[in-house]
């Protein structure tokens, strides 16, 4: 029986790793060609990545856009998971639930309603209006990582440091933000690594003018091969295993995927 | 008092801010729903039902039956094969769990562009699966498998069972494990244990997932194009092209309200469903 | 050091009200212990006190000053908590220093004041250590430390023993009670526990339903009980429904007038009322023995705990259940079935009105 399990799950894991593997095996490719198994052996194409002027700026674009969409959101979820936590009023109940939409939403309605929005406000393809554009519709994620960090603080720590002379201020300084902090890291990597993945939304907001790596890899795709592709799909991967593989190892991972705290 | 107003104080950002980015955008695009579209490719203010009942002719309620039916059977496969997975996920010890749980979620944020790139490779016929087959005898020679329907399914499943597994997580993680050894000492084997115990216990997690993978695959936009033929193209693919391509933004803000209140209303009903669980004893 | 006042403390919560009029006057330096079941609002008391719960109705006065409204972090309370509240992200020396630090007191300061606190709670060169490494003795010295950093004019404690298994919590009871000698701050301790109480308290507020059932010295308390809940809660008893004799300093009970030394007052006869005898004061007579002028019972006994350090003899009088208790010394030999006596001393007879 456990065998049988354990076949399953191997069976499993071996589908969601063939179209990477495949993907990593064609990225090594010598010449301009789709072959699998590869043939000679390169990694020419990653040196590509950064020397093309094109995928370099690609590149660029898509982590500065993660960076400052991810910072965007962590920094509308914060208050509102503090204020729910704190208050638990319903205006921060309201806003939660507001913020908790998009991501759950198919996000075409998120980008046609970004897309009218910033051709209405003149904004339409800066820069700008994709990092808001990413950050409102990513800011679920934080919200839900940092609730789930403030909910684990037992009130006797804030009421213990008050008790010590902490006014709220000082309290949340050294006591709540320290324990809500690597929630809070967690969160923005969630944010960092969707938004760095993201096409429709940035498509529809900016796809002509501000082109990041999923626009390039799909404009490419359009016009042909290149094993620049691959090499960039396989940098995707490599990222989101080692931003994930490192919450994993610092942060609860079990827990922040919803699973209770480890019994001690 | 005092509360109240360090409250307010605190939500004055986040409330700005959403109010400015998330609520005005939707309400322009409600508004724009009930527009009417002028031949330059522009729109007027009015407030007709057109671009709605515009849905109703036989192409667009062919392209929703496509797009429900579509989504409806990502979402069974997804949760017939993931509810199993997850259950044996949730029972290994916990340092097993965290490599399978880091590399689902790197599977899940994967890019649409890259997964529907990857899966026209696995399925190409010059670096695909059926070199495989033929160097293992079974076919003559190698053959292309994408696009084609079979091709778009296999990836929107791929795409969708992470998150799946992933809305099953808690339910599964948190159910006891007494449950399943206290059909063990009544005699049942693990397998008719599993379908005769935790099947019917987790049914609540069971229809909530289904409707949270169905809203997700409702959401594919680039595999359709990538995976599938024209005929295969979703209603979120129509949503753009109506915008971009054919520069019907009333229509397509339609169709995004139509598809927008179809979602919430099921997600909604699905969390009130299980919240009226949560509060029976 | 001075004294603390509440007066007519009432607190509700929605419609339940969970502290009923409370008025109590605690001398400075002493160790008092809030002792009552769950639900009896000793906890909110203390929480009131310490400014993390408002009263609905009442003041809290500390000497002459007013400190009511005053906000938890300026009220200079020194708490520990029954979690204990350790901050994980901190060391225990940082636990100790965080209301020095945020004062941003003198580091050469702190850490003299630190290592003294340390060697206060017997826990010297520990500072550096984390909170995870440390047993639940020493985390409850931790706590301890850190609340009384900053000399805090009373020191509060929600039942901070309650995790400690039997042994380690006794000793720790003790120690505790060294401590506040010690230091001589003014102390209060919430309990459920009456042996918690009894070991470390100067006075015993007895509290149920909200209200303080009475206040007053341990021995006191469980001598002079002044109702039969306190009577019951406390230590045990046997209570018996007595009513009051025509004859001056006596009651009735089961048809024996029962001298006693002492009757409420304003007690008619005839009147309802509660007679409450320690085991411990109990005779127990068998055969011809003498019974000394004292009111008896006679009954049979239905069952013998003989533990060894004392002996424990249930004796059933006419359908009601008397317990005996002494040394072995004291008591006879009986076994199940005998019939015996059951003699009450009149001193030891406490009449409860209520």
């Amino acid at each position: 029986m456990r065998a049988l399990a354990g076949i399953f799950m191997g069976l499993i894991g071996l589908v969601l790793a063939a179209p990477l593997a495949v993907v990593a095996g064609i990225s090594l490719n010598q010449r301009k060609m789709m072959l699998f198994p590869p043939q000679g052996l390169s990694f020419q194409w990653y040196g590509e990545l950064f020397r093309d002027e094109g995928w370099r700026n690609a590149m660029l674009n898509s982590l500065s856009l993660a960076l400052c969409a991810a910072l965007f959101a962590t920094s509308i979820a914060l208050p509102i998971a503090y204020a729910v936590w704190r208050w638990n009023s319903r205006f921060a109940r309201a806003l939660h639930a507001m913020g908790s939409t998009p991501f759950i939403l198919p996000p075409v309605i998120t980008a046609l309603g970004f897309l009218v929005f910033w051709t209405m406000s003149g904004f339409y393809g800066s820069f700008g209006a994709v990092v808001i554009s990413h950050g409102i519709f990513l800011v679920t994620l934080p919200l839900i990582t940092v609730s789930l960090g403030f909910a684990g603080i037992d009130p006797a720590y804030t009421e213990a440091a008050a008790t010590l002379g902490a006014d709220d201020r000082t309290v949340f300084r050294t006591v709540v933000l320290p324990m809500v902090l690597p929630y809070v890291v967690s969160g923005f990597v969630f944010a960092f690594v969707i938004s760095l993945n993201e096409y429709i939304i940035s498509y529809m907001v900016a796809g002509f003018t501000v082109e990041t790596l999923p626009i390039k890899v799909f404009n490419s795709i359009r016009y042909g091969y290149t094993p620049v592709m691959a090499a960039v799909s396989v940098v995707f991967i490599l990222v989101a295993l080692v931003a994930f593989g490192l919450v994993g190892r610092f942060g609860d991972l079990p827990r922040l995927l919803g699973a209770w705290a480890p019994k001690d | 008092m005092r509360a109240y107003g360090r409250s307010t104080l605190v939500l004055a950002y986040p409330a700005l801010v959403l109010g400015m980015f998330l609520l005005v955008p939707f309400g322009i695009m409600a508004a724009l729903s009930v527009f009417r579209r002028v031949p330059a490719g522009t729109f007027e203010p009015a407030m007709v039902p057109d671009n709605y009942l515009n849905l109703l002719t036989p192409f667009f309620l062919d392209r929703i039956g496509f797009t429900l039916g579509l989504s409806a059977a990502v979402a069974v496969v997804c949760v017939a094969l993931g509810f199993p997975f997850t259950y044996l996920l949730t029972r290994l010890p916990r340092r097993r769990q965290v490599p399978w749980l880091v590399f689902l979620l790197a599977v899940l944020a994967l890019s649409e562009v890259i997964v529907g790139f990857a899966w026209s490779v696995l399925l190409s016929r010059t670096a695909g699966l059926s070199n495989l087959l033929v160097w293992l005898g079974l076919l003559s020679q190698p053959e292309s498998w994408a696009p084609g329907l079979t091709a778009m399914m296999l990836g929107l499943c791929y795409l969708a069972f992470p998150y799946t597994v992933l809305v099953l997580y808690p339910s599964l993680s948190r159910l006891d494990p007494s449950y399943l050894e206290a059909a063990r000492t009544l005699g049942a084997s693990p397998l008719r244990g599993f379908f005769g115990v935790i099947v019917p216990v987790s049914r609540p997690a069971i229809l909530a997932t289904l409707v949270m993978v169905f809203v997700f695959a409702l959401g594919a936009y680039v595999l359709p194009q990538l995976l599938g033929r024209p005929q295969h193209w979703t209603l979120a693919v129509h949503i753009t092209d109506q915008a971009l391509s054919r520069s019907n933004v009333p229509a397509a803000a339609a169709m995004s309200i139509t598809l927008l209140l179809a979602s919430l209303a099921l997600v909604l009903v699905t969390a009130a469903l299980g919240n009226r669980r949560k509060e029976q004893p | 050091m001075p004294d603390l006042h509440l007066t007519g403390i009432v607190k509700h919560y929605g419609s339940v009200v969970a502290v009923d009029h409370v008025d109590l006057h605690l001398p400075a330096g002493k160790f008092v212990c809030f002792l009552g079941p769950s639900g009896c609002g000793k906890t909110t008391l203390l929480r009131m006190i310490a400014g993390l719960e408002a009263p609905t109705k009442g003041r809290i006065k500390l000497g002459e000053e007013d400190i009511t409204d005053r906000p938890t972090h300026r009220r200079g309370v020194g708490m520990v908590f029954q979690s204990l509240a350790l901050f994980p992200h901190l060391t225990v020396g940082e636990n100790i220093a965080y209301g020095m630090r945020i004062r941003n007191a003198p580091k050469a300061d702190t850490e003299r004041r630190v290592e003294e606190l340390l060697q206060l709670v017997h826990l010297p060169g520990l500072g550096s250590r984390n909170v995870s490494q440390l047993s639940g003795g020493q985390r409850q010295r931790v706590a301890i430390a850190r609340a009384l950093a900053l000399d805090p004019a009373l020191f509060l404690l929600d039942e901070p023993l309650s995790a400690l298994d039997a042994k380690l919590r006794e000793a720790m009871q003790v120690e505790l009670r060294l401590l506040q000698r010690r230091l001589g701050v003014t102390t209060i301790l919430v309990t459920h526990d009456q042996r918690e109480a009894m070991t470390t308290a100067d006075l015993i507020a007895v509290m149920a339903h909200g209200r303080v059932q009475q206040i007053g010295s341990p021995l006191e308390i469980y001598r002079n009980p002044a109702n039969t809940f306190v009577a019951d809660f406390i230590g045990s008893t046997n209570m018996l429904p007595a009513s009051i004799a025509e004859r001056p300093g006596a009651v009735w009970v089961d048809g024996v007038v029962f001298p006693v030394a002492k009757l409420p007052a304003g007690v008619a006869p005839g009147r309802e009322v509660t007679l409450s005898v320690r085991p411990e004061e109990l005779h127990l007579l068998t055969g011809d023995m003498d019974q000394r002028g004292e009111a008896v019972l006679t009954g049979t006994v239905s069952f013998v705990r003989d533990v060894g350090q004392s002996v424990e003899v249930f004796v059933e009088c006419g359908g009601r259940s008397v317990t005996v208790v002494g040394s072995p010394k004291e008591v006879p030999p009986v076994k199940a079935g005998d019939a015996v006596r059951v003699a009450f001393p009149a001193e030891a007879c406490v009449v409860l009105a209520q």
